[in-house]
Protein backbone atom coordinates (compact mmCIF):
# COMPACT_ATOMS: atom_id res chain seq x y z
CA UNK A 1 0.00 0.00 0.00
CA UNK A 2 1.07 3.59 -0.65
CA UNK A 3 0.73 6.04 2.19
CA UNK A 4 0.99 9.77 1.52
CA UNK A 5 2.25 11.69 4.55
CA UNK A 6 1.61 15.43 4.33
CA UNK A 7 4.33 17.89 5.29
CA UNK A 8 3.45 21.42 6.34
CA UNK A 9 5.96 23.94 7.64
CA UNK A 10 6.50 22.77 11.27
CA UNK A 11 5.02 19.31 10.89
CA UNK A 12 7.19 17.23 13.21
CA UNK A 13 5.70 13.74 13.36
CA UNK A 14 5.94 13.15 9.61
CA UNK A 15 9.14 11.10 9.96
CA UNK A 16 7.63 8.99 12.74
CA UNK A 17 4.67 8.13 10.49
CA UNK A 18 6.96 7.29 7.56
CA UNK A 19 9.02 5.06 9.88
CA UNK A 20 5.95 3.28 11.27
CA UNK A 21 4.29 2.55 7.92
CA UNK A 22 7.53 2.09 5.97
CA UNK A 23 10.09 0.43 8.24
CA UNK A 24 7.89 -1.18 10.88
CA UNK A 25 4.95 -2.32 8.76
CA UNK A 26 6.79 -2.69 5.43
CA UNK A 27 4.61 -0.55 3.21
CA UNK A 28 5.44 2.32 0.91
CA UNK A 29 5.21 5.68 2.61
CA UNK A 30 6.31 8.99 1.14
CA UNK A 31 6.15 12.69 1.95
CA UNK A 32 3.83 15.06 0.12
CA UNK A 33 4.81 18.72 0.48
CA UNK A 34 1.92 21.03 1.32
CA UNK A 35 2.33 23.01 -1.89
CA UNK A 36 1.65 19.96 -4.05
CA UNK A 37 -1.67 19.85 -5.88
CA UNK A 38 -1.77 16.09 -6.22
CA UNK A 39 -1.47 13.08 -3.93
CA UNK A 40 -0.18 10.86 -6.72
CA UNK A 41 -1.00 7.18 -6.40
CA UNK A 42 -1.77 7.29 -2.67
CA UNK A 43 -4.02 4.63 -1.17
CA UNK A 44 -4.37 6.57 2.07
CA UNK A 45 -3.40 9.98 3.44
CA UNK A 46 -1.88 10.71 6.83
CA UNK A 47 -1.99 14.27 8.18
CA UNK A 48 0.75 14.06 10.82
CA UNK A 49 1.27 15.87 14.10
CA UNK A 50 3.31 18.97 14.72
CA UNK A 51 2.71 22.68 14.89
CA UNK A 52 1.82 23.51 11.30
CA UNK A 53 2.39 27.21 10.61
CA UNK A 54 3.46 27.67 14.23
CA UNK A 55 -0.12 27.08 15.40
CA UNK A 56 -0.68 30.73 14.43
CA UNK A 57 -4.26 32.03 14.56
CA UNK A 58 -5.64 28.62 15.59
CA UNK A 59 -4.08 25.15 15.39
CA UNK A 60 -4.55 23.89 11.83
CA UNK A 61 -6.32 27.05 10.64
CA UNK A 62 -3.67 28.05 8.11
CA UNK A 63 -2.62 24.56 7.01
CA UNK A 64 -6.15 23.79 5.88
CA UNK A 65 -5.77 26.38 3.11
CA UNK A 66 -2.55 24.80 1.76
CA UNK A 67 -2.88 23.67 -1.87
CA UNK A 68 -2.52 19.99 -0.91
CA UNK A 69 -5.66 20.19 1.22
CA UNK A 70 -7.80 20.63 -1.89
CA UNK A 71 -6.44 17.32 -3.13
CA UNK A 72 -7.09 15.74 0.29
CA UNK A 73 -10.68 16.97 0.25
CA UNK A 74 -11.15 15.52 -3.24
CA UNK A 75 -9.54 12.26 -2.12
CA UNK A 76 -11.87 12.05 0.90
CA UNK A 77 -14.92 12.94 -1.21
CA UNK A 78 -14.02 9.99 -3.43
CA UNK A 79 -14.01 7.69 -0.40
CA UNK A 80 -10.24 7.59 0.19
CA UNK A 81 -8.90 6.86 3.69
CA UNK A 82 -7.60 9.91 5.54
CA UNK A 83 -6.36 10.01 9.12
CA UNK A 84 -5.24 13.08 11.04
CA UNK A 85 -3.05 12.58 14.08
CA UNK A 86 -2.79 15.32 16.74
CA UNK A 87 -2.21 18.51 14.71
CA UNK A 88 -3.52 16.53 11.74
CA UNK A 89 -6.81 16.05 13.62
CA UNK A 90 -6.93 19.81 14.20
CA UNK A 91 -6.28 20.45 10.49
CA UNK A 92 -9.11 18.08 9.49
CA UNK A 93 -11.63 19.73 11.85
CA UNK A 94 -10.60 23.18 10.63
CA UNK A 95 -11.01 21.94 7.05
CA UNK A 96 -14.53 20.77 7.84
CA UNK A 97 -13.63 17.17 6.97
CA UNK A 98 -14.44 16.21 10.58
CA UNK A 99 -17.01 17.80 12.91
CA UNK A 100 -16.21 19.71 16.10
CA UNK A 101 -13.12 21.61 17.17
CA UNK A 102 -10.08 21.17 19.41
CA UNK A 103 -9.53 23.86 22.02
CA UNK A 104 -7.06 24.57 24.85
CA UNK A 105 -6.65 21.77 27.39
CA UNK A 106 -8.82 22.59 30.37
CA UNK A 107 -5.81 22.91 32.72
CA UNK A 108 -3.91 25.06 30.16
CA UNK A 109 -1.00 22.61 30.38
CA UNK A 110 0.76 20.91 27.49
CA UNK A 111 0.32 17.18 28.14
CA UNK A 112 3.10 14.85 27.08
CA UNK A 113 2.40 11.43 28.56
CA UNK A 114 1.00 7.96 27.92
CA UNK A 115 -2.76 7.69 28.29
CA UNK A 116 -5.23 4.81 28.02
CA UNK A 117 -7.74 4.53 25.21
CA UNK A 118 -10.92 2.56 24.88
CA UNK A 119 -12.04 1.72 21.37
CA UNK A 120 -15.70 2.70 21.15
CA UNK A 121 -16.41 0.76 17.96
CA UNK A 122 -14.47 -1.71 15.84
CA UNK A 123 -16.66 -0.91 12.88
CA UNK A 124 -14.35 1.46 11.03
CA UNK A 125 -11.29 1.23 8.75
CA UNK A 126 -9.26 2.64 11.66
CA UNK A 127 -10.30 0.25 14.42
CA UNK A 128 -11.16 -3.10 12.82
CA UNK A 129 -7.87 -4.81 13.80
CA UNK A 130 -7.78 -3.58 17.38
CA UNK A 131 -8.27 -6.66 19.58
CA UNK A 132 -11.70 -6.70 21.25
CA UNK A 133 -11.64 -5.37 24.79
CA UNK A 134 -8.01 -4.23 24.47
CA UNK A 135 -7.20 -0.98 26.29
CA UNK A 136 -4.55 0.85 24.27
CA UNK A 137 -1.66 2.61 25.97
CA UNK A 138 -0.56 5.38 23.61
CA UNK A 139 1.25 8.71 24.06
CA UNK A 140 -0.30 12.14 23.69
CA UNK A 141 1.59 15.43 23.24
CA UNK A 142 -0.66 18.45 22.88
CA UNK A 143 -1.80 21.73 24.38
CA UNK A 144 -5.02 22.07 22.39
CA UNK A 145 -6.67 18.68 22.42
CA UNK A 146 -9.92 19.33 24.23
CA UNK A 147 -12.62 18.11 21.86
CA UNK A 148 -15.61 20.42 21.67
CA UNK A 149 -18.81 20.23 19.63
CA UNK A 150 -22.28 21.61 20.29
CA UNK A 151 -24.90 19.27 21.71
CA UNK A 152 -26.54 18.58 18.38
CA UNK A 153 -23.21 17.56 16.82
CA UNK A 154 -22.28 15.41 19.83
CA UNK A 155 -25.65 13.62 19.72
CA UNK A 156 -25.16 12.99 16.03
CA UNK A 157 -21.61 11.65 16.59
CA UNK A 158 -22.92 9.18 19.15
CA UNK A 159 -25.99 8.22 17.12
CA UNK A 160 -23.87 7.44 14.06
CA UNK A 161 -21.17 5.67 16.10
CA UNK A 162 -18.55 8.14 14.95
CA UNK A 163 -16.73 8.22 18.29
CA UNK A 164 -13.81 5.83 17.74
CA UNK A 165 -11.64 6.27 20.85
CA UNK A 166 -12.23 7.63 24.35
CA UNK A 167 -9.80 8.39 27.18
CA UNK A 168 -10.17 5.88 29.99
CA UNK A 169 -8.29 4.53 33.00
CA UNK A 170 -6.16 1.35 32.86
CA UNK A 171 -9.27 -0.75 33.40
CA UNK A 172 -11.28 0.92 30.66
CA UNK A 173 -13.47 3.17 32.81
CA UNK A 174 -14.32 6.51 31.20
CA UNK A 175 -13.54 8.66 34.22
CA UNK A 176 -12.96 12.39 34.46
CA UNK A 177 -9.50 11.90 35.96
CA UNK A 178 -8.50 9.74 32.98
CA UNK A 179 -9.46 12.59 30.65
CA UNK A 180 -6.21 14.53 30.09
CA UNK A 181 -7.65 17.60 28.40
CA UNK A 182 -11.34 18.01 29.23
CA UNK A 183 -12.67 16.58 25.96
CA UNK A 184 -16.45 16.20 25.92
CA UNK A 185 -17.49 12.56 26.40
CA UNK A 186 -13.77 11.78 26.90
CA UNK A 187 -13.44 11.85 23.11
CA UNK A 188 -9.92 11.16 21.85
CA UNK A 189 -10.79 10.39 18.23
CA UNK A 190 -13.71 10.38 15.83
CA UNK A 191 -14.54 9.62 12.20
CA UNK A 192 -16.87 11.23 9.70
CA UNK A 193 -20.31 9.83 8.95
CA UNK A 194 -19.01 8.04 5.86
CA UNK A 195 -16.30 6.46 8.06
CA UNK A 196 -13.39 7.13 5.69
CA UNK A 197 -11.91 10.16 7.49
CA UNK A 198 -10.70 9.94 11.09
CA UNK A 199 -8.79 12.07 13.54
CA UNK A 200 -7.31 11.45 16.97
CA UNK A 201 -5.14 13.38 19.39
CA UNK A 202 -3.04 10.40 20.62
CA UNK A 203 -0.09 9.24 18.50
CA UNK A 204 -0.44 5.60 17.37
CA UNK A 205 2.75 5.93 15.28
CA UNK A 206 4.72 6.67 18.45
CA UNK A 207 3.53 3.35 19.87
CA UNK A 208 4.18 1.12 16.89
CA UNK A 209 7.01 -1.08 18.19
CA UNK A 210 8.09 -2.40 21.60
CA UNK A 211 11.29 -0.32 21.48
CA UNK A 212 9.09 2.75 21.91
CA UNK A 213 7.61 1.47 25.15
CA UNK A 214 4.33 0.35 23.63
CA UNK A 215 3.20 -1.17 20.37
CA UNK A 216 -0.50 -0.70 21.09
CA UNK A 217 -0.82 1.93 18.38
CA UNK A 218 0.23 -0.51 15.72
CA UNK A 219 -3.26 -2.02 15.55
CA UNK A 220 -4.66 1.34 14.47
CA UNK A 221 -2.24 1.45 11.53
CA UNK A 222 -2.85 -2.24 10.79
CA UNK A 223 -6.59 -1.58 10.72
CA UNK A 224 -6.06 0.89 7.89
CA UNK A 225 -3.84 -1.58 6.00
CA UNK A 226 -6.37 -4.38 6.50
CA UNK A 227 -9.19 -2.17 5.29
CA UNK A 228 -7.26 -1.12 2.17
CA UNK A 229 -6.25 -4.69 1.39
CA UNK A 230 -9.84 -5.92 1.78
CA UNK A 231 -11.04 -3.16 -0.55
CA UNK A 232 -8.33 -4.03 -3.07
CA UNK A 233 -9.22 -7.75 -2.91
CA UNK A 234 -12.89 -6.93 -3.42
CA UNK A 235 -12.02 -4.77 -6.46
CA UNK A 236 -9.87 -7.51 -8.02
CA UNK A 237 -12.54 -10.12 -7.40
CA UNK B 1 -2.98 32.02 21.05
CA UNK B 2 -3.41 35.78 21.00
CA UNK B 3 -1.83 37.97 18.39
CA UNK B 4 -2.08 41.04 16.27
CA UNK B 5 -1.92 40.75 12.53
CA UNK B 6 -1.07 43.83 10.53
CA UNK B 7 -1.40 43.56 6.79
CA UNK B 8 -0.27 46.72 5.07
CA UNK B 9 -0.91 47.42 1.44
CA UNK B 10 0.40 50.48 -0.31
CA UNK B 11 -0.58 51.82 -3.69
CA UNK B 12 2.31 50.98 -5.94
CA UNK B 13 1.91 53.85 -8.36
CA UNK B 14 0.81 56.68 -6.11
CA UNK B 15 2.73 59.92 -6.15
CA UNK B 16 1.63 61.36 -2.82
CA UNK B 17 2.41 59.15 0.17
CA UNK B 18 0.91 61.48 2.80
CA UNK B 19 -2.47 61.36 1.03
CA UNK B 20 -2.35 57.58 1.15
CA UNK B 21 -1.70 57.49 4.88
CA UNK B 22 -4.45 60.02 5.44
CA UNK B 23 -7.01 58.13 3.39
CA UNK B 24 -6.18 54.64 4.64
CA UNK B 25 -8.76 52.49 6.35
CA UNK B 26 -8.36 50.07 9.16
CA UNK B 27 -10.40 46.96 9.91
CA UNK B 28 -10.56 45.76 13.49
CA UNK B 29 -11.73 42.27 14.27
CA UNK B 30 -12.32 41.11 17.81
CA UNK B 31 -12.64 37.36 18.27
CA UNK B 32 -13.99 35.89 21.50
CA UNK B 33 -14.67 32.31 22.59
CA UNK B 34 -18.35 31.39 22.45
CA UNK B 35 -20.01 31.43 25.85
CA UNK B 36 -20.84 27.70 25.58
CA UNK B 37 -17.16 26.79 25.13
CA UNK B 38 -15.17 26.37 28.32
CA UNK B 39 -12.55 29.12 28.43
CA UNK B 40 -9.87 27.97 30.89
CA UNK B 41 -7.69 30.97 30.05
CA UNK B 42 -10.48 33.41 30.92
CA UNK B 43 -11.22 31.53 34.14
CA UNK B 44 -7.55 31.57 35.15
CA UNK B 45 -7.27 35.31 34.50
CA UNK B 46 -10.49 35.86 36.46
CA UNK B 47 -9.07 33.88 39.38
CA UNK B 48 -5.88 35.97 39.30
CA UNK B 49 -7.85 39.23 39.20
CA UNK B 50 -9.86 38.12 42.23
CA UNK B 51 -6.69 37.10 44.04
CA UNK B 52 -5.22 40.53 43.35
CA UNK B 53 -8.22 42.11 45.01
CA UNK B 54 -10.16 43.36 41.99
CA UNK B 55 -13.80 43.04 43.06
CA UNK B 56 -16.96 42.56 41.04
CA UNK B 57 -15.52 40.58 38.14
CA UNK B 58 -18.23 38.13 37.09
CA UNK B 59 -16.48 36.58 34.09
CA UNK B 60 -13.43 36.99 31.85
CA UNK B 61 -13.08 35.85 28.25
CA UNK B 62 -9.72 35.96 26.53
CA UNK B 63 -9.86 36.36 22.77
CA UNK B 64 -7.89 37.83 19.89
CA UNK B 65 -7.64 41.20 18.21
CA UNK B 66 -6.75 41.42 14.54
CA UNK B 67 -5.93 44.71 12.85
CA UNK B 68 -5.93 44.91 9.07
CA UNK B 69 -4.81 47.99 7.15
CA UNK B 70 -6.70 48.45 3.90
CA UNK B 71 -5.47 50.12 0.73
CA UNK B 72 -6.61 53.73 0.36
CA UNK B 73 -9.66 54.10 -1.82
CA UNK B 74 -11.03 50.69 -0.81
CA UNK B 75 -14.79 50.59 -1.01
CA UNK B 76 -16.01 50.27 2.57
CA UNK B 77 -19.10 48.18 1.82
CA UNK B 78 -17.11 45.80 -0.35
CA UNK B 79 -14.39 45.53 2.31
CA UNK B 80 -17.04 44.85 4.94
CA UNK B 81 -18.44 42.01 2.84
CA UNK B 82 -15.03 40.53 2.02
CA UNK B 83 -13.77 40.71 5.59
CA UNK B 84 -16.96 39.22 6.99
CA UNK B 85 -16.37 36.34 4.63
CA UNK B 86 -12.71 36.03 5.71
CA UNK B 87 -13.64 36.29 9.38
CA UNK B 88 -16.25 33.58 9.04
CA UNK B 89 -14.13 31.25 6.92
CA UNK B 90 -10.65 31.79 8.27
CA UNK B 91 -9.98 34.41 10.95
CA UNK B 92 -12.47 32.87 13.39
CA UNK B 93 -13.82 29.35 13.81
CA UNK B 94 -17.63 29.70 14.09
CA UNK B 95 -17.85 26.40 15.99
CA UNK B 96 -16.01 27.86 18.98
CA UNK B 97 -15.73 31.61 18.42
CA UNK B 98 -17.73 34.78 17.78
CA UNK B 99 -16.32 37.86 16.09
CA UNK B 100 -17.05 41.55 15.74
CA UNK B 101 -15.85 43.50 12.71
CA UNK B 102 -15.40 47.27 12.54
CA UNK B 103 -13.97 49.31 9.69
CA UNK B 104 -12.88 52.85 10.25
Amino acid sequence: MNFAVLQFPASNCDQDVIHAFGNVLGHSARYVWHKENSLGDADAVIVPGGFSYGDYLRCGAIARFSPVMQAVKQFADNGGLVIGICNGFQVLTEAGLLPGALVRNRDLQFHCEHIFLKTATHDSPFTNKIPAGKILRIPIAHGEGCFYADKETLDSLVAHRQVLWQYCDAKGNLTDTANPNGSLLNIAGICNERRNVAGLMPHPERASEPLLGSDDGRSVLESMIHSLQSKQAATVA
Amino acid sequence: MSGIFCIQKFLAHSSNFSDIVHASMKAKIIITPKKAVVDPQGKTVQGALEQMGYKGVTSVHVGKYIEIDLAPGTDKAAAQKALNDAAHKFLSNPIIEDYKLEIE
